[in-house]
């Protein structure tokens, strides 16, 4: 947090002194810092990226979780209920850099499976890592791939609490699957699924960046307009020599931003619902 | 009801009360088992990648089942198992310190926020909660590890900056609250019992759910984490394992650097089977952790349930 303080400054290094003697030295620079980043092109592009990519990656996270842990919940067998669940959360406990070696073996260009699959159908090959019109696609299904088994168990932690005696009590009353499920089970749920729905916009404008990182194999230039994030351009600010008062900027930006986003949604949601509110 | 209950020929499976048809059943099974298969395909295609013959990759590209087997990838592998072994040693090496530093500091953390009297416990409230909500970002963290802490290319810059996490706290403090009775902690008290030796006698042995849980993501997160060292490693000796495959995605050479066996460097690298060493390498990463998760999966998912209560 200390950190901070450097967006502030126009940090000059004091020859012969430490980094913090510098750093108190440098001259306040106000607010020039971040109207730098605002300012520059980069800025609506890496905006309209960030937020559009989680606003899929939320909608998507939460229907089809929910959808799949409803379903899961009614397989008879415990023992393959298990196993699904083992097989399904398994991508999340792999790394984006041992991720992004899968979707290389099969999108790589000459010998990958994507391109012998089109090849084998008669249709032309395509070179993936230089076609930016597919990766919000491909960006998408690997993040759905990697998180939809985590967020199944999670939501089906939530459904197995719910108590067995609701479901008799409407199956006596006549009600059929689809209507215990609308009427019991989603709204059971509704405080876990609204919790989870709170904490992942308040990341609104921070991006996974492994995702956006390893699985585009470092961002290739064809591709910077569509898969760079704020994340990505903050990670190579710091590796550039971007000076480092607007690199603390970017990302100072970034968490004011998600802090207001959070707390303006955890104000709509608690007037809408007092009780799903989380803060 | 009544036909749902009675007992049927012994081949067929009893309808038990309010499950769905069985034509669902199946249905349902078909669509988990697909969706399961889709999650181990990549792995598996990784793998079969690393098994096959460098020849048949050059002719074939990347097929589900090779041509050719070889298993020249991991014996180049076991090669150069000095450089592995190293990188190994250092994921060993972060991965148990700082999951036995990061349980310490937040069980100990939760433990102190969980107890009603603790004068400071609003401060150190604030204190955790805020960064979840509002941290100084990843250049803010940089400048602290790098600059002020200077910590590059140093063991501990892998191991401090996700030692604590404030969602573990609280999943900490929540696990306290509720599980443990006050009245356990005012009977030690009253016997004369220091706070550590509560802490470490009572509290943590009925704790045990939580500390595993919190020990595993963290344990997960280590194994897996490259972006630290990606920031701030560059000494070779301080590789991980994970940092290592993220070097060789861009660079396969990273790994030839020293050519053993007295080759030159251009022979060593034609003979080297490029391909599927990287993929051998993503295996060895991924197997450990494939083999260990089922059998740690109890309570990952009694840690999410545990989280999943407002805190």
């Amino acid at each position: 947090m200390f950190g901070l303080l450097i967006a502030f400054k126009s940090y000059k290094i004091s020859p012969g002194h430490g980094f913090l003697y510098s750093l108190f030295k440098s001259d306040w620079v106000g607010f020039r810092n971040f109207s730098f980043f605002v300012k520059s092109n980069a800025f609506s592009m890496l905006l309209r990226n960030t937020v559009l990519y989680n606003l899929v990656f939320i909608i998507l996270g939460m229907l089809i979780p929910v959808t799949l842990a409803i379903m899961i919940s009614q397989i008879y067998n415990r023992f393959s209920k298990k196993a699904y669940q083992t097989m399904m959360v398994l991508p999340h406990f792999l790394s984006w850099v041992v991720a992004s070696y899968f979707v290389y073996a099969f999108l790589r260009p000459d010998k990958g499976l994507a391109n012998i699959v089109l090849q084998a159908l008669g249709r032309e090959s395509i070179q993936w890592y230089s076609s930016p019109q597919y990766w919000p696609f491909i960006l998408v299904i690997t993040q759905v791939w990697k998180t939809v088994g985590y967020s199944m168990v999670v939501y089906l932690a939530g459904i197995t609490s719910i108590d067995r005696s609701l479901y008799e009590a409407a199956v006596i009353d006549g009600a059929s699957k689809r209507q215990q499920a609308r009427y019991i089970t989603l709204p059971s749920i509704k405080p876990l699924v609204i919790m989870m729905f709170i904490l992942n916009v308040g990341k609104i404008f921070y991006s996974d960046f492994g995702l956006f990182y390893q699985v585009t194999q470092r961002i290739p230039n064809s591709l910077y307009n569509t898969v760079s994030t704020f994340d990505t351009y903050i990670f190579a600010a710091l590796q550039s020599n971007t000076p480092i008062g607007q690199t603390a900027a970017a990302a100072l930006f970034q968490a004011v931003a998600c802090c207001i986003t959070i707390l303006l949604v955890n104000y709509i949601v608690s007037k809408l619902d007092k009780d799903s509110a989380i803060i | 009801m009544n036909e749902m209950m009675m007992p049927k020929p012994k081949k067929k499976k009893v309808v038990h009360f309010n499950q769905v048809k069985p034509v669902t059943n199946h249905i349902f099974n078909l669509l988990f088992l697909i969706i399961s298969l889709l999650c181990l395909l990549p792995i598996v295609f990784v793998f079969m990648i690393s098994i096959s013959s460098e020849a048949s990759l050059a002719v074939n590209g990347y097929r589900l089942i090779p041509e050719t087997f070889s298993l020249l990838a991991y014996k180049f592998l076991w090669n150069e198992r000095s450089m592995l072994f190293n990188a190994l040693k250092v994921s060993v090496f972060v991965t148990f310190v700082g999951t036995m530093l990061g349980v310490f500091l937040t069980t100990t953390m939760g433990y102190v926020l969980s107890r009603p009297g603790y004068r400071l416990k609003t401060f150190f409230s604030y204190v955790v909660f805020i960064p979840m909500i509002f941290n100084g970002g990843m250049a803010a963290n940089y400048v602290i590890v790098a600059n002020v802490l200077g910590l590059r290319n140093n063991i501990l810059a892998l191991i401090l900056p996700l030692a604590v996490n404030s969602f573990n706290v609280i999943i900490c403090k929540t696990f306290f609250k509720t599980t443990i009775p006050d009245a356990l902690i005012e009977s030690a008290k009253i016997d004369g019992a220091s706070q550590l030796r509560i802490f470490a006698q009572i509290v943590l042995p009925i704790s045990k759910p939580v500390v595993a849980t919190i020990g595993l993501f963290l344990a997960f997160n280590y194994w897996n984490d490259w972006f630290q060292s990606s920031l701030y490693i560059s000494d070779r000796n301080l590789i991980s394992l994970q940092a290592l495959l993220n070097n060789i995605l861009m660079n396969i050479q990273y790994l030839a650097n020293n050519p053993s066996a007295g080759l030159s460097l251009v022979q060593y690298k034609n003979q080297m089977p490029s391909e599927s060493v990287r993929m051998a390498i993503a295996i060895v990463i991924a197997v450990p952790i494939a083999c260990v998760y089922p059998f740690l999966q109890k309570y990952f998912i009694s840690g999410l349930t545990v989280g999943a209560i407002k805190g």
